[in-house]
């Protein structure tokens, strides 16, 4: 069974249209990725789930139930947890305040899973009583998935982990990211570092213009040689 | 030079604490609706007018002397308007949440006004007093002259600071409150209620804004239009400590209120340097300058 199903999704910001007729699904336990050029609506696809976008058409399922216009806070209290492309940590919180935000819909005692966290990401530890805005990039990053992963979520949505970081700290996301995932996590992920993504993808989507291009399983994609010219030549690891 | 303390930098510390309690509010609706509330001032009015109802219209005042009488007026004064805002909110500023700044800003003008007419229809255009008869004052060390109702004043805006730190900085509420203003789209996909956290903003605003109104009832006299008329300063403060930093907000009022009364001191020669008249000059003056060298605010660094 699907955990999260979005069928022939139309809509964008007020009038424009950015997506148009966008299918996409993630099994249990799944890590399913999607890839595509700048502006190709990946991040917007994302938000269609939270409910953050004017849908003209098109439904999104969790565990087969309609969250199409459910309020983002209620989408979270459903178990689906977002960590956005930028401005996903509260810089002005501390990294522990951030990560009692991300329990905020939490009534009971969430002491212990802040301690789990921690062993998650050891170098937050240290930096629990910072600023969240004064920390680098990949810790920041850090900040924002524990923050999304406070409310222990089905599913988890990641908008570009790794951009923007050093081959260290993106090596430690994928790690994480296989970690949570092992544990029974199904993720939805956009990457722009197609290959190492598809690496550990179960299946990918591939986005253009707002529309479906291709789907298909991690490796079929990595050795698909469209796939290959458009994603993963030397020259579209933009990160790096 | 003990007229300095005497008669500007203790009644000034007095008036900043007065302007910094109403600039929080003003902080932290800016910080978490991201408007300018134009009725702030006229909120606190009408706060100080429901005290002197509770105190005055009801058996209170005969049964318990005036200390306890405000401390239990205040109170009830601070929720009472808070629910009459969360109305306003609920009907003149809600449906406008996701649409342009001004427009809000707008109603709030409006709102503004309305409350004032509101104010000079139920209790009338005429000047009340909170307290009557006059408090001699006490000395320290002979020399340093206080009143009363001065030390109450400071001790009070002390102790409301004190919560404000605590809330926004130990409880659950608080922390949604500085996250609320730090990203509200952020806030919203983490779950937290914005709603809930408007509504929180809402009656701890108010709540100061009641505070102050009665302070300045206490320091001088209650009229219709008392509250407008220190907005101009309270926005001043708000923006000299960075507006939407309520900490910020306590010190842009101390360093208003006190600089406020600093200028009627006779610096030169042996008249004031500018007329009392001119004091609400000095903050304006402030305002502009700073509006046009640190728009945002003395205070760089932490936020909220
Ligand atoms: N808040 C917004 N309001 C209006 N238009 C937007 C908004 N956000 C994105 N867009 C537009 O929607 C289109 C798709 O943007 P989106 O951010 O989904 O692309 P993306 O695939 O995530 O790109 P990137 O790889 O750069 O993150 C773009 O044309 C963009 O300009
Ligand atoms: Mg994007």
């Amino acid at each position: 069974m699907s955990v999260l199903e979005l069928t022939d999704i139309t809509g964008g910001y007020g009038e424009t249209e950015i997506l148009h007729s966008v299918s996409m699904r993630v099994d249990e336990k799944e890590i399913v990725v999607i890839i595509g050029p700048n502006g190709a609506g990946k991040s917007t696809a994302m938000k269609a789930v939270f409910g953050l976008l004017n849908l003209t058409a098109g439904t999104v399922r969790l565990n087969d139930k309609d969250i199409t216009h459910l309020a983002p806070e209620q989408v979270v209290r459903k178990g689906v947890c977002y960590v956005p492309q930028v401005g996903n940590v509260f810089p002005n919180l501390s990294v522990e305040e951030n990560l009692e935000m991300g329990a905020y819909v939490r009534t009971d005692d969430f002491g212990p899973r802040i301690q789990e966290m921690y062993e998650l990401f050891p170098d937050l530890r240290t930096k629990r009583s910072e600023a969240a805005g004064a920390l680098s990039g990949g810790q920041r990053q850090m900040v924002a998935m524990a923050k999304a992963l406070m409310l222990d979520p089905k599913i988890l949505l990641l908008d570009e982990p790794t951009a923007g970081l050093s081959p260290k700290y993106r090596g430690e996301i994928f790690r994480v990211v296989r970690d949570i995932n092992s544990i029974g996590v199904a993720i939805l992920m956009v990457e722009q570092n197609a290959k190492q993504a598809l690496n550990i993808a179960d299946r990918g989507y591939i986005l253009v213009d707002g529309q479906n291009r291709m789907d298909d399983t991690g490796p079929a994609l990595l050795s698909n040689p469209e796939v290959g010219e458009m994603f993963l030549g030397g020259g579209t690891d933009k990160a790096a | 030079m003990i007229d300095l303390l005497n008669f500007h930098i203790i009644p000034g510390l007095v008036l900043g604490s007065i302007y910094a309690l109403g600039a929080i509010g003003v902080s932290l609706v800016f910080g978490i609706l991201r408007f300018a509330n134009f009725a702030h001032g006229d909120t606190m009015t009408l706060g100080t007018y429901i005290t002197y109802t509770f105190i005055h219209l009801t058996p209170l005042y005969g049964i318990v002397a005036l200390p306890l009488a405000l401390l239990i007026a205040v109170p009830a004064a601070m929720i009472a308007t808070g629910l009459i805002v969360l109305i306003i909110d609920r009907l003149f500023y809600r449906p406008f949440r996701n649409s342009p700044v001004i427009i809000v800003v707008i109603a709030s003008f409006g709102m503004m006004l309305m409350i004032r007419s509101s104010i000079e229809m139920i209790w009338g255009p005429q000047l009340k007093a909170m307290i009557t008869g006059i408090q001699p004052p006490w000395f320290f060390f002979d020399t340093i002259r206080v009143l009363p109702k001065h030390v109450a004043i400071l001790i009070a805006a002390l102790v409301l600071m004190g919560i404000i730190h605590y809330l926004l900085s130990h409880t659950k509420i608080g922390k949604a409150m500085r996250a609320m203003a730090d990203s509200p789209d952020l806030a919203r996909v983490t779950g937290i209620d914005t709603e809930r956290v408007v509504k929180a903003t809402w009656m701890i605003g108010t709540a100061l804004a009641v505070a102050a109104g009665v302070f300045l009832a206490l320091d001088g006299q209650m009229k219709p239009l008392m509250g407008f008329s220190v907005l101009l300063a309270v926005f001043a403060s708000a923006i000299l400590g960075g507006i939407g930093r309520p900490y910020g907000a306590m010190a842009g009022g101390l360093v208003i209120g006190v600089a406020e009364e600093l200028s009627t001191y006779p610096w030169i020669g042996d008249g004031p340097l500018l007329s009392p008249g001119y004091k609400a000059g000095v903050s304006f003056a402030i305002m502009v300058a700073m509006l046009i060298w640190r728009p945002n605010g003395l205070f760089k660094g932490k936020v909220f």
